[in-house]
């Protein structure tokens, strides 16, 4: 087993008065895909910055690629490769000179680095735009070349802020698809993201962040499995009669939260309850059944409040 | 647990990184330099064309010299400080603050202190381009004198080298773009005026020329002037002195100060 990517133990950072990250310690695995979950101010982006050498840590070891983030970025910028969450392309110049003219911080000499864009471009399904200029791309184009930008260096390492925040669906996929392709290329992937199916997707293990913290860490199955129940009666709009059922309820479930319009049971013992809030007469199509999801872990951990 | 205080060497300054940058600027540069040059190299042709030859009919010779061949140096390190000041107030900002360009720099090999002194370069050599087209035009009126005129290339890229510093000092300070103007009417447009570029200084009160004394362009104009129309060497070499001390005693700040607005 290589060592890990990203090694951090015990990693806090503070702005002025403000503890963006709170001695976080944690693992990423080579040629794995690593994902941080969190609401905003979760102190995610602050993790990836620190990651990726652009703002030192206050406290703890962080070390990436085996070198240390505050003796070698250099070194470490080198071998790794950051898409931040918004897109800082060059506006005023082509598709291709963007390319190029990256491909030089790194150091890659023209006549190597034109070739290596052009088949970024078609990896990333942009050749036909290479000779336009940047203003004239959709938002998922531009994140398209956000990616191929990332990869001009080959990578061992590629840092993904919200890869697909604002993206339409087709465009998610088409990005989602090129992510698991370079993972099958060996590539490690480390992502911050707010879309739990995102996650479920891509992430061969995850950490859910909040306030600063690591609250669980796991794959995306373990996570589901050791924080919530594996089954969710939904029932949709109760009229207040049937209330006091509905609370009687309670105790065939391990949880249960009441929102403006539903109730959720969270239980082991989906079809029993479901059965049951059928058998009190509520209008079909009221309640239903599902599993247990990121997403319900997710809010259980990081609550339904508003966080910013 | 592990505390340890953690701090980054002082600088971190490679010359190919800030090569690099350069580059981005340069190529930038190559496709859209019609659409800039003619506004900020126009105006400087405008004020010899209008004074040198308009107001100068009017006038006797100033300093032995006919009116355009005075103040056409001056003229010329203006020429400089536009091209220097344009590129590192306006421009610099757009990049740093509104299309990221610096953030995707630094996400790269290169360290901050490379982007600063790159822009610096790039803020000179684009200051050298204006010059050089300035004193193109200007040779057509016949203002250069004396063969010392021969040094005016290298003169032009110091006086770049001076503006390009401050002015990045001034945007890497401020919070919000609309304090960038300021910079234009209270630096560049007064030394513009009081510089001794239009009229010369020595008739003036002392205190006058005590504070042109502190003014970049004072010396700037100074330096061409000695160079092209007067042929004094050793005035050249006085106004150069100072130009270069304050370009390295300045130098370190711009790049420590972007270090400090970009990673804290």
């Amino acid at each position: 087993m290589d060592k890990p990517a990203v090694v951090a133990r015990d990693l806090s950072k503070t702005y002025d008065r403000l503890v963006a990250v709170k001695s976080i310690s944690f693992d990423v695995p080579t040629q794995t895909c690593f994902g941080f979950l969190g609401p905003n101010g979760a102190g995610k982006t602050t993790t990836m910055r620190m990651i990726s050498c652009s703002m030192p840590p206050s406290a703890g070891e962080l070390s990436v690629l085996g070198m240390s983030v505050v003796s070698e970025p250099r070194r470490i910028k080198s071998r790794m490769a950051v898409v931040p969450q918004e897109d800082n392309l060059d506006e005023e110049i082509t598709v291709l000179d963007n390319l190029l003219i990256h491909a030089r911080y790194y150091g890659i000499k023209p006549r190597v680095a034109r070739p290596k864009a052009i088949e970024l471009l078609e990896f990333m399904e942009l050749a036909e735009k290479r000779d336009q200029e940047i203003r004239e791309l959709s938002g998922g184009m531009k994140r398209r070349l956000m990616i191929a930008r990332g990869l001009l260096n080959s990578p061992e390492l590629l840092v993904l802020d919200e890869p697909t925040t604002g993206l339409d669906p087709q465009a998610r996929h088409l990005v989602w698809d090129r992510l698991r392709s370079l993972k099958r290329q060996g590539v490690t992937l480390l992502l911050t993201t707010h879309y739990m199916e995102e996650a479920a997707q891509l992430c061969d293990r995850l950490v859910i962040m909040h306030e600063g913290r690591i609250l669980v860490e796991g794959s995306p199955r373990e996570v589901v499995q050791e924080n919530t129940s594996p089954e969710v009666v939904e029932v949709f709009e109760p009229e207040k009669e049937f209330q006091p059922q509905l609370e009687a309820l309670s105790g065939f479930a391990q949880r249960v939260e009441r929102l403006a319009d539903r109730w959720l049971f969270y239980t082991d013992e989906g079809d029993l309850v479901l059965e049951k809030v059928r058998g009190m007469g509520l209008p079909p199509g009221s309640a239903w059944l599902r599993g247990g999801t990121l997403e319900d872990v997710f809010l259980s951990l990081t609550g339904r409040g508003l966080l910013d | 647990m592990s505390t340890a205080v953690i701090r980054r060497p002082r600088f971190d300054i490679s010359l190919p990184g800030a090569w690099r940058y350069w580059h981005r600027n340069a190529t930038v540069f190559r496709r859209i330099w019609l659409l800039g040059i003619m506004a900020w190299f126009a105006e400087p042709v405008i004020y010899l064309v209008a004074m040198g030859l308009g107001l100068g009919k009017y006038l006797e010779r100033v300093q032995g010299v006919e009116y355009i061949e005075f103040i056409a140096p001056g003229l010329l390190a203006v020429s400089t400080m536009f091209g220097a000041t344009f590129s590192v107030t306006w421009d610099a900002w757009f990049k740093m603050e509104r299309v990221g360009v610096y953030h995707a720099a630094i996400n790269t090999p290169l360290s901050v202190e490379d982007v600063a002194l790159g822009e610096i370069l790039w803020g000179a050599t684009r200051a050298t381009i204006y010059g050089s087209a300035f004193m193109v035009v200007a040779t057509g009126f016949g203002v250069f004198r004396s063969w010392w005129g021969l040094l005016t290339l290298p003169a032009i890229a110091l006086v770049g080298l001076v503006f390009a510093i401050t002015g990045l000092i001034y945007t890497y300070a401020i919070k919000r773009v609309d304090y960038l103007a300021y910079y234009w009417t209270l630096f560049i447009t007064p030394m513009f005026m009081f510089a001794g570029v239009f009229f010369p200084l020595e008739r003036l009160p002392d205190w006058v020329r005590a504070i042109a004394w502190f003014m970049p362009l004072y010396h700037a104009a100074n330096l061409m002037r000695s160079l092209m129309t007067q042929g004094e060497p050793a005035a050249a070499l006085s106004s150069a002195l100072w130009l270069a001390v304050v370009a390295v005693v300045l130098l370190p700040l711009p790049l420590r100060m972007l270090r400090r607005r970009l990673v804290g």
